[in-house]
C-alpha cells in the first residue's frame, strides 16, 4: 500500500528493523513468479512474497500477533509459524520470503501444538481479566485464544502485577502487564513515526518494554500521537480516559457542557458499530451526544474555518513582509500548526525551527477560547460553569488541551479531549443503537460549517481548505472546489510527501473586506502577488515529516516552500490514536473516501463564506483576522523542548 | 611454543605460510580449497565454510566484511581462549585468507567481553602484522588487496555468539537475532555480504592452505574431515583442551582425560545433548554426537535433574526475551525441574512440558530458544528411571 512508503530509507531506525532487502531477480522468466504449495493448493507468486501473504491470496488464513500491514517484519511472538517441507524447524510465515518453489502445511498436528503452547505461554503471563479490560471484543490475542479453543490456563496465569501502570502522561496510560511482548509498538514509534521513544529492556522472561532509562512516558520525547495504542493487539496501552469526569460533569446541573466534535471521529465511530469503515455517522451522533446529555453540540469544523482565516491571514503578511518589505526575521515556510503530536514533534526534534509554525491555535483549542469568552458572553452563561468537551481522532489533544499557555480565555480553554473510542464506549454505556438513531443537526450558533473544515480530517485537507478560501480571496473569482480539487489533486490522497506549485493569476481581485478589517494590514491591493508561484508541500506521519525538515536544513526544494501541512499520524487525523483499532492502509482509505464524500454534500465549501465565521468577527473579533482581540484568544505560542531527558 | 599435541591446529606453521600461498591463488581458488577440504564450521553448527564463503563472495556488493565470532560462551568451552591466546597471529592470518577469498576489506574480531584481558595482545599482533604488511594497503605486496582487522567488545550476552545477533551487537543494537532468511552471507554486518566464523575455523583454513588440502583431508572421517579441539571439563583426571582426530569415540576420548568411569557426557554443552554411558561408542563428530567443543563430563554420582537445572537456569537468564517460546518456555522447563526434584510434577503436566519442549525447538526465532530445551529432553529421555522415581502416581 502506498503508506508503506513511509518506512524511508534515511530511516533512524536501527537496521534490524527494516525490511531486509533481498534483491528480486527473474528466477522463472516473465514476470519472477515462484511456485508455493499451501496445504495442498498451489499458487505462483511474486519472487520474495512472504509465506503470509501467499497464503492471504488463496483464502488460507494462518494466525498472526507480532504482524502488522503498516510495520516492517519482527517474527517475533511466532505464532504464525508452519511447517516448510525440508525444512528442520517451523518457519514464521510472517518473515519467510519465498525465493523458490516451496511446499508448506499450515495446519498439520506440530504446527497446531506449536500454536496452541505458543498462546497458552503467551496467556500465561497476560495478567487481569478480559472484563475489566477496555480492549474486551476487540482483542487480538482474546481472538486467538477463542480461535485455538483455549479452555484453560495449560502454563498457569499470573495473578501478580509486575510492572506498576504508567498514568503520567496527558494522553497515553501503559499498562504494560497486559503487554505480549510484540513490539508492535516499538516499531511504530520508531520505525514508522521515526520518535523512537519505546524500547525492549531487560532480557529473558524479565523483558519489558520500556522509556529510556524506564522514565515516566511524560519525562520523556513522546509526542502523544497514540499510533502504537492504534497497534497495540492488547490493553497494554490505551488512551487517557476522561469519560468519568465527563458523565460527572453532565450530571452536575449546575455545569454546561458543551462539546466539539471533529470531524474524523465522524468518519470513524461506525467502525465502533459493527459497520464497514468509511460509513459517516456525523448527525446520528449529534442524536446521540444530546441523549448522552450534553447541553449543546458544536461541529470543531466551524474553528476549522476561522484557522483558515486565522492561518491565511497569517500566510499572507508573512508572505508580503518576507517578499515585499525584505524582512529577513520572517520565517518562511510557514507550518501548519493543527496536528499537536506534530507540534511536540518539532517542539523536541527541531526547536530552532518554532518560528516556521503558524501561531495560530489549532481548530480545538480555538473552540474553547471562543466558548468560554464570546458564547459564555453572548448566552449570559459564567465560564466558570461551562465544560468544553471536543471529540477528537486523536490522543495528543488531550495534552494539548492541558498546556498551560492553552487558558486564554481566563479558564482552561478546553476541559477535556475524549477520543472516537471513547466516545463510543460512552454511547454504549447510555444504551444508543448509534446506526439507527434518527439524524439531527449541530446547535447553533457553531452548527454552521463548510466542506472545508470537513476535509480537515484527511491528510491534505487543510492545505485544500486554504487553497479554496485564498483562491477566491485573492483572485476574486469564485471558486470551484471540486474544479479546484483536480487542478491540485496531487496534494490529496496518501503518498507521504506531497508538492504542489499554484501559479496565481496576472489579474487579481481587490483585497476583501474580512482582511481590510484588520487596519494593520499594509496593503491595499493584491499586485504584489500577482502572477506568483504558490510552492506548496503536504507531510504526514512525523518520518515524512522528518523528511521535509531534513531537506529544508540541507537547503532542498522544500526550503523553497511558503506554505507546508503537517499531521503526525500517517494519513491524517483520520489515522489519529484516538480512531477506532483496528487501523491499515485500506481502513484509512475507506475514512477519507467518507471525509472526501461529506464534503461535496455541504451547501458551503469554503471557510470564508462561512456565516458564523463571518458574524464572529463583525460582532466580536472587530479588528479582523490577526487583530489584537484574536491574538489573545486564537494564537499560542510554542517551547522549544529538545531531546534531551532530564 | 605450544606444548599443547595436535595434528593440524596444535601444530608449528612458519608464521604466514597459508596467506602468502593464498595470494599466489585467485580467489576462487582459495574458495575451491577450502570446499573440498570439507572444512565445517567449528562453532558448532557445522556449516561448511567453503560453502559459505562462496556465497559471500557471490554476493553482489562493493563492501563485505569478515567476522571473527570469538563470543565464545557455550558453557564448558574455552578451546577458542587458548587458541585466541597462543595461535593469535594464525588467527589473523585466517581471517586475511577469508578477506582475500570474498574480497572483503575489513575483518572485524567480536570479542567476548570477559576476554577483554586478551585484548591487548590481540591489538598488539594486528599492530604488528601491519607494520609488517601483513594488514593495510597492499596486504603481502599482493596489489589491490587492503585489508585490516579490528577488536570490537561483547558484553556478555550469551545470545551474542548467534551470529545474526553478533552483527546486531556489531551495529551498536541490542543483540537479538534477526530473521533468516536473508542470511548474513547475503545481508550482514551494516546490510553487506558478511561471513561469521568461529575462531577455530579460520586458523584451521590457514592451515589447509598452508598444508594442502590432501594433508588435511588425511585426518578425521569421510563426512568429517581433519581434527577437532575440544574442551573438556568435569568429572575426568585430566580436563583441559584437547585436538583430536574426528573419528574419535565419547569411550576413547573418554580414556585420553581419565574419565572412564563416567555416568555421561554433555557434548555441546547446555544447548547440548546428554549422551548416556550406554551409548559412548558414538563418533564424536558432526552426525553421532555433535559439539561446538564442549565436552562436560558427568561422573556416577551427578543427578541429572541437577544437570537440567543449571542448564536451564542458564537459559533463563540468557534468553534475549525476543520470541515466545524461548522467553517463556525455559522459566516453565526449569520450574518442571524443580517439581520433578521435590516429586510434585504430574505425569500429565510432564506430557505438557514435553510438548512445550518440543514447540520450543520447533518455533523459537534462533539456535538458543531451538536448542534449549535439549538437555531436559535427552536427560528425561535416557534417565527414565532416575526422573521418574520422584514422580508421585497419579
Amino acid at each position: 500500500m502506498e503508506d508503506k512508503k513511509i518506512n524511508s530509507d534515511t530511516s533512524r531506525a536501527p537496521k534490524s528493523v527494516k525490511p531486509h532487502t533481498i534483491k528480486i531477480e527473474d528466477t522463472d522468466g516473465i514476470g519472477g513468479k515462484v511456485k508455493v504449495t499451501i496445504d495442498g493448493v498451489d499458487v505462483r507468486v511474486p519472487f520474495g512474497t512472504t509465506i503470509l501473504d501467499a497464503a492471504k491470496m488463496i483464502n488460507v488464513h494462518i494466525p498472526t500477533l507480532c504482524h502488522h500491514e503498516d510495520l516492517c517484519v519482527a517474527g517475533v511472538c511466532r505464532v504464525c509459524v508452519v511447517d516448510v517441507e525440508g525444512q528442520r524447524t517451523l518457519q514464521a510465515s510472517c518473515a519467510y520470503p519465498i525465493t523458490q518453489p516451496i511446499v508448506v502445511h499450515t495446519t498439520s498436528p506440530k504446527v497446531r501444538r506449536a500454536r496452541r503452547n505458543i498462546i497458552d505461554l503467551l496467556l500465561s503471563k497476560h495478567y487481569g481479566e478480559c472484563y475489566s479490560c477496555v480492549r474486551n471484543n476487540n482483542c487480538e490475542l482474546q481472538t486467538l485464544a477463542k480461535e485455538y479453543g483455549v479452555d484453560k490456563y495449560r502454563f498457569g496465569h499470573i495473578t501478580e502485577r509486575r510492572h506498576e501502570v504508567d498514568n503520567s502522561s496527558y494522553a497515553l496510560r501503559r499498562d504494560m502487564d497486559k503487554c505480549v511482548l510484540c513490539r508492535r509498538c516499538v516499531r511504530t514509534c520508531i520505525d514508522l513515526q521515526e520518535v523512537g521513544v519505546l524500547g525492549a529492556i531487560g532480557r529473558g522472561d524479565e523483558t519489558v518494554i520500556g522509556t529510556f532509562m524506564d522514565k515516566p512516558l511524560a519525562d520523556v520525547i513522546c509526542i502523544n500521537c497514540g499510533q502504537c495504542i492504534n497497534r497495540c493487539p492488547t490493553g497494554a496501552l490505551q488512551a487517557n480516559d476522561p469519560s468519568d469526569e465527563i458523565w460527572n460533569a453532565i450530571d452536575d446541573p449546575k455545569k454546561h457542557v458543551v462539546i466539539q466534535t471533529a470531524p474524523s471521529p465522524r468518519a470513524g465511530i461506525g467502525e465502533e458499530f459493527g459497520l464497514e469503515p468509511g460509513v459517516p455517522l456525523t448527525f446520528e451522533m449529534n442524536t446521540a451526544l444530546r441523549r448522552c446529555g450534553f447541553d449543546k453540540v458544536f461541529d470543531t469544523n466551524f474553528t476549522a474555518d476561522l484557522t483558515i482565516i486565522e492561518e491565511g491571514t497569517e500566510l499572507i503578511l508573512r508572505l508580503y513582509n518576507a517578499l515585499v518589505k525584505k524582512d529577513p526575521q520572517i520565517a518562511l515556510p510557514q507550518f501548519t500548526s493543527c496536528s499537536p503530536g506534530w507540534v511536540k514533534y518539532i517542539e523536541h526534534f527541531y526547536p530552532e525551527y518554532l518560528a516556521h509554525v503558524s501561531s495560530s491555535k489549532s481548530p480545538q483549542q480555538m473552540f474553547g477560547a471562543v466558548i468560554k469568552t464570546y458564547y459564555a458572553q453572548i448566552n449570559n452563561i459564567d465560564p466558570a460553569d461551562i465544560v468544553t468537551v471536543a471529540l477528537m481522532p486523536c490522543s495528543a489533544k488531550k495534552f494539548e488541551c492541558n498546556r498551560p499557555e492553552m487558558s486564554d480565555s481566563g479558564y482552561k480553554d478546553v476541559d477535556y479531549g475524549l477520543t472516537t473510542r471513547e466516545l463510543a464506549q460512552m454511547i454504549r454505556e447510555a444504551g444508543i443503537d448509534l446506526p439507527r438513531i434518527p439524524k439531527s443537526d449541530f446547535d447553533d450558533p457553531f452548527g454552521s460549517a463548510t466542506g472545508s473544515g470537513v476535509i480537515f480530517g484527511a491528510t491534505g485537507g487543510v492545505m485544500e481548505a486554504a487553497l479554496r478560501t485564498v483562491f477566491e480571496l485573492v483572485t476574486g473569482q469564485i471558486a470551484d472546489p471540486d474544479a479546484l480539487a483536480g487542478q491540485v489533486s496531487e496534494i490529496r490522497g496518501f503518498d507521504g510527501i506531497k508538492y504542489k506549485e499554484l501559479t496565481l493569476p496576472e489579474k487579481l481581485g481587490p483585497v476583501p473586506d474580512i482582511l481590510r478589517m484588520n487596519k494593520d494590514v499594509p496593503f491595499d491591493s493584491w499586485d504584489w502577488l500577482s502572477g506568483a508561484t504558490l510552492k506548496l508541500a503536504v507531510a504526514h506521519g512525523t518520518a515524512n515529516a522528518k523528511k521535509v525538515l531534513d531537506d529544508i536544513i540541507a537547503g532542498g526544494k522544500f526550503s523553497e516552500c511558503h506554505f507546508i501541512e503537517f499531521m503526525a499520524c500517517p494519513g491524517g487525523c483520520l489515522g489519529g490514536g484516538g480512531q477506532p483499532i483496528p487501523t491499515t492502509p485500506e481502513i484509512r482509505k475507506a475514512r477519507a473516501k467518507a471525509i472526501y464524500s461529506e464534503d461535496q454534500a455541504y451547501e458551503i465549501r469554503k471557510s470564508h463564506d462561512n456565516p458564523a465565521v463571518v458574524e464572529l468577527y463583525v460582532k466580536f473579533l472587530t479588528e479582523g483576522p490577526n487583530g489584537h482581540l484574536a491574538h489573545k484568544l486564537l494564537h499560542t505560542h510554542y517551547t522549544p523542548r529538545g531531546k534531551y531527558i532530564a | 611454543m605450544s606444548e599443547r599435541k595436535g595434528y593440524i591446529l596444535f601444530i608449528d606453521v612458519e608464521p604466514n605460510t597459508g596467506l602468502k600461498k593464498a595470494l599466489t591463488k585467485k580467489r576462487t581458488e582459495v574458495i575451491a580449497d577450502i570446499r573440498n577440504s570439507g572444512l565445517k564450521g567449528r562453532g558448532g553448527a557445522g556449516f561448511p565454510t567453503g560453502v559459505k564463503w562462496n556465497l559471500a563472495a557471490s554476493a553482489s556488493s562493493d563492501t563485505k566484511y569478515v567476522v571473527c565470532n570469538a563470543d565464545e560462551g557455550e558453557p564448558g568451552t574455552f578451546k577458542d581462549r587458548v587458541i585466541l591466546s597462543e595461535y593469535t597471529d594464525d588467527l589473523l592470518e585466517g581471517i586475511t585468507i577469508a578477506g582475500y577469498a570474498i574480497g572483503a576489506e575489513t575483518g572485524i574480531i567480536y570479542l567476548r567481553g570477559e576476554y577483554e584481558y586478551l585484548k591487548k595482545q590481540i591489538v598488539d599482533t594486528i599492530d604488528k602484522r601491519r607494520s609488517e604488511g601483513w594488514l593495510g594497503k597492499n596486504v603481502g605486496g599482493k596489489e589491490v588487496f587492503n585489508f585490516d582487522i579490528e577488536i570490537r567488545m561483547g558484553s556478555g550476552a550469551y545470545v551474542c555468539g548467534e551470529e545474526t545477533a553478533l552483527i546486531e551487537s556489531l551495529e551498536g543494537q541490542r543483540g537479538e537475532p534477526r530473521n533468516r532468511p536473508p542470511f548474513p552471507v547475503n545481508t550482514g554486518f551494516m546490510g553487506c555480504p558478511t561471513i561469521v566464523n568461529n575462531v577455530e575455523t579460520l586458523v584451521t583454513a590457514s592451515r589447509i592452505i598452508a598444508k594442502g588440502v590432501d594433508w588435511f583431508t588425511k585426518y578425521g572421517i569421510d563426512k568429517s574431515t581433519g581434527t577437532k579441539v575440544y574442551s573438556i571439563s568435569g568429572d575426568c583426571e585430566k580436563p583441559g583442551v584437547y585436538e583430536f582426530n574426528i573419528g574419535i569415540t565419547i569411550a576413547e576420548l573418554l580414556k585420553e582425560v581419565g574419565g572412564g568411569n563416567a555416568k555421561a557426557v554433555v557434548m555441546g554443552g547446555a544447548s547440548g545433548r546428554v549422551v548416556p554411558a550406554k551409548d559412548f561408542a558414538k563418533t564424536v563428530a558432526y552426525v553421532d554426537a555433535p559439539t561446538g567443543g564442549s565436552v562436560i563430563v558427568l561422573g556416577q554420582e551427578r543427578d541429572m535433574l541437577d544437570v537440567a537445572e543449571n542448564f536451564l537456569e542458564f537459559f533463563v537468564e540468557e534468553s534475549c526475551g525476543q520470541c515466545t517460546p524461548c522467553r517463556e518456555g525455559n522459566p516453565l522447563l526449569l520450574d518442571g525441574v524443580k517439581r520433578l526434584k521435590n516429586g510434585t510434577c504430574s505425569m500429565e503436566y510432564l506430557q505438557e512440558l514435553m510438548s512445550l519442549a518440543e514447540t520450543m525447538q520447533l518455533a523459537s526465532k534462533c539456535g538458543l530458544g531451538q536448542s534449549s530445551p535439549n538437555a531436559f529432553l535427552s536427560i528425561i529421555e535416557h534417565f527414565e528411571t532416575e526422573i521418574f522415581g520422584r514422580v508421585p502416581v497419579m
